[in-house]
């Protein structure tokens, strides 16, 4: 069949002609650069219990420093580097999360502070919200009437 | 003019492309085209406060240069064609609004440019003695439009392009001695099924490759006619599959095609991945290098093929198909 | 070096290796699915309330701490986790009280954080 036939065959022929990631060099650093943000994230937990915070708090403490991290990385041009080059890397643990939000709010500066930064804000993040509460809502019920 | 075929039309009296003038961004100015273009910016902003200002600015100023170096008179300038890729073409609109020539906005997506020429050349060939055209593209403004914030953290994929920064602009006369646009061929939207926004190289190569047929057919010339036959911003997997695509069909341009987004980027120290893409990638490849090398007498017979993409950021999300487009113009001596 | 005894370096191990194959198995999804950052964010949020819910995220919380609380299945682990406290302590009211409660200190980090970092910098050409 040629190429140019169906949809199908194009597709097919498409997918044969474009060259694939590199998921082994991809995982690989997304490996060692995702497990090193969890490790700062066990270095400053270790720290919040050594000084007699319970475990919700020190969790607590972790996001909010992983997090105001990686604003200002991403304030500072420096976090999309590390993006590219780690990929789920930094996307997955909850720098990514701080990443989604903060870049559409620099991105639409441009269009004031009120829609722009604060309307724009959660474009990319919103969804993980709107997914992230709602599932644990279900589940709350579900616990409620299993109970 | 007559009509050839199907989509060709043949210019009795062929207007000649009187100038040319290009101004790129500063990642264009670190790639191999560099010497040709003639203004290249040190930072994407150019002074402005937005990316769409910036843009703005480079197709206002490319328009105006255009016009200082062909040495005519704004007011001797009659219609002026102009298109990018921001929603409602505002780059150019608002560009372009102190100019005071009377004004077409069009849209091709990255097929712009060479729309813009046959527009241009057909009213030359009525008899119009100036018209004007030009199209930009914004690597951050296009980034912003149609996929993510600029500094969100994420990898491309291998087979996605780079939308250049750039604009380029040229003055289509009724009288000159060239270089003359004989004949344009007209493309129809062709729709091969490909979604992927990352692989646009893919999903125009087909409709190059109907308006590359329906020209040969409708002239009855053949590739080896030409000295170069260059795509628009098919890329590097593009320019791969619309040569196998045509060797299928029975046409050899392995010898004496190119792509203006395998042109523009050196992909291993640049990192554009499959090469550039834009409006402004095939404006400001023909304007800078082409131009130069009609008039230099390397080339004397181009076929120049704009591709586009006839794609927005609403339609990708709602999961539809890429319909592609691909307009051509004959340049010759 | 007082802060250096608090840390237990094998917990900091398994949290190492836990943590990057969470990131790997999100690195195969974006290689092989062509699915959007913002895709995988949600799934990783709902898995990780699903497992949450479920009883089985925790045991890798207990394996490897930070490992498995700073990827967003973590995020996700914590608001079920919320929620199932909250109804223990107020009944219904505490399904939708208690998951944000426990997400409230990232969430709204986020947003603060966000909107500083905004003000003070302007977004830049990425060099590649």
């Amino acid at each position: 069949m040629k190429p140019l036939d169906t949809t199908k065959s194009y597709q097919e022929y498409v997918d044969k002609k474009s060259p694939n990631s590199p998921i082994f060099k991809n995982c690989f650093n997304a490996f060692w650069v995702g497990g090193l943000i969890c490790s700062i994230g066990q270095i400053i937990m270790d720290i919040c219990k050594n000084n007699g915070l319970d475990t919700q708090s020190s969790g607590t403490i972790v996001s909010i420093i992983l997090i105001a991290i990686s604003a200002l990385l991403t304030g500072f041009n420096i976090f999309n580097k590390i993006g590219k080059f780690a990929g789920a890397g930094s996307l997955v643990p909850i720098t990514g999360f701080a990443n989604s939000i903060v870049s559409p709010a620099m991105e639409y500066k441009s269009e004031g502070y009120v829609m722009g930064v604060g309307g724009k804000m959660f474009t990319v993040a919103g969804p993980v919200l709107v997914f992230g509460i709602s599932t644990s809502i279900i589940v709350g019920i579900i616990y409620f009437i299993f109970m | 003019m007559k009509k050839l075929g199907k989509q060709t039309i043949q210019f009795d009296n062929p207007p000649t492309i009187l100038e040319t003038a290009t101004i790129v961004g500063p990642k264009e100015a670190e790639g191999p085209l560099a010497k040709y273009f003639d203004k290249c910016l040190e930072d994407e902003f150019w002074g402005e406060k937005t990316w769409e200002k910036a843009e703005s600015k480079i197709i206002k100023e490319t328009v105006n240069t255009v016009i200082h170096k062909s040495g005519l008179p704004s007011d001797s300038i009659d219609y002026c064609f102009a298109g990018d890729l921001l929603n409602q073409c505002i780059s150019s609109s608002f560009g372009l609004r102190e100019l005071n020539i009377p004004f077409f906005g069009i849209f091709g997506a990255c097929s712009t440019f060479v729309e813009g020429m046959s527009l241009a050349a057909i009213f030359a060939d009525a008899g119009i003695k100036n018209v004007l055209c030009a199209a930009s593209s914004h690597f951050c403004s296009a980034e912003k439009q149609f996929r993510f914030p600029l500094e969100l953290g994420t990898q491309r994929p291998p087979s996605a392009q780079w939308t250049v920064t750039g604009a380029g602009a040229t003055i289509i006369s009724s009288s000159g001695d060239g270089p003359h646009i004989t004949h344009m061929t007209t493309g129809k939207i062709v729709d091969k099924g490909i979604k992927d926004a990352n692989n646009m190289g893919a999903a125009m190569a087909p409709a190059a490759l109907s308006t590359l047929i329906s020209h040969f057919e409708d002239t009855g010339r053949s590739p080896n006619y030409y000295d170069a036959i260059i795509t628009g911003d098919l890329g590097l997997i593009g320019k791969e599959i619309l040569t196998e695509l045509a060797m299928d069909k029975g046409y050899n341009i392995k010898s004496n095609y190119n792509d203006c987004g395998a042109l523009i980027f050196d992909k291993n120290s640049q990192d554009t991945h499959s090469g550039g893409s834009g409006c402004g990638c095939c404006a400001s490849v023909f304007s800078g290098l082409l131009f130069n090398q009609l008039k230099n007498k390397e080339l004397s017979r181009l076929l120049l093929i704009a591709t586009g993409a006839l794609t927005n950021a609403t339609t990708s999300q709602q999961g539809e198909s890429i319909p592609g487009i691909a307009h051509a113009v004959s340049i010759e001596l | 070096m007082d802060w250096l005894q608090a840390i237990d370096w094998l917990g900091i191990l398994k949290c190492f290796v836990v943590g990057g194959i969470i990131c790997v198995i999100g690195q195969i999804l974006i290689d092989k699915t062509k699915l959007t950052s913002a895709r995988i964010l949600v799934m990783f949020v709902t898995l990780g309330a699903i497992l949450g819910g479920l009883g089985i995220y925790k045991y890798v919380v207990d394996f490897a701490g930070a490992g498995a609380t700073v990827p967003l299945t973590g995020f996700g682990y914590n608001l079920a986790k919320g929620a199932i406290e909250g109804v223990k302590e107020y009944g219904l009211l505490g399904a939708f009280t208690g998951g944000v409660k426990n997400a409230a200190g990232g969430i709204a980090a986020a947003i603060f954080f966000g909107y500083i970092a905004s003000l003070i910098s302007k977004p830049k050409m990425k060099k590649q």
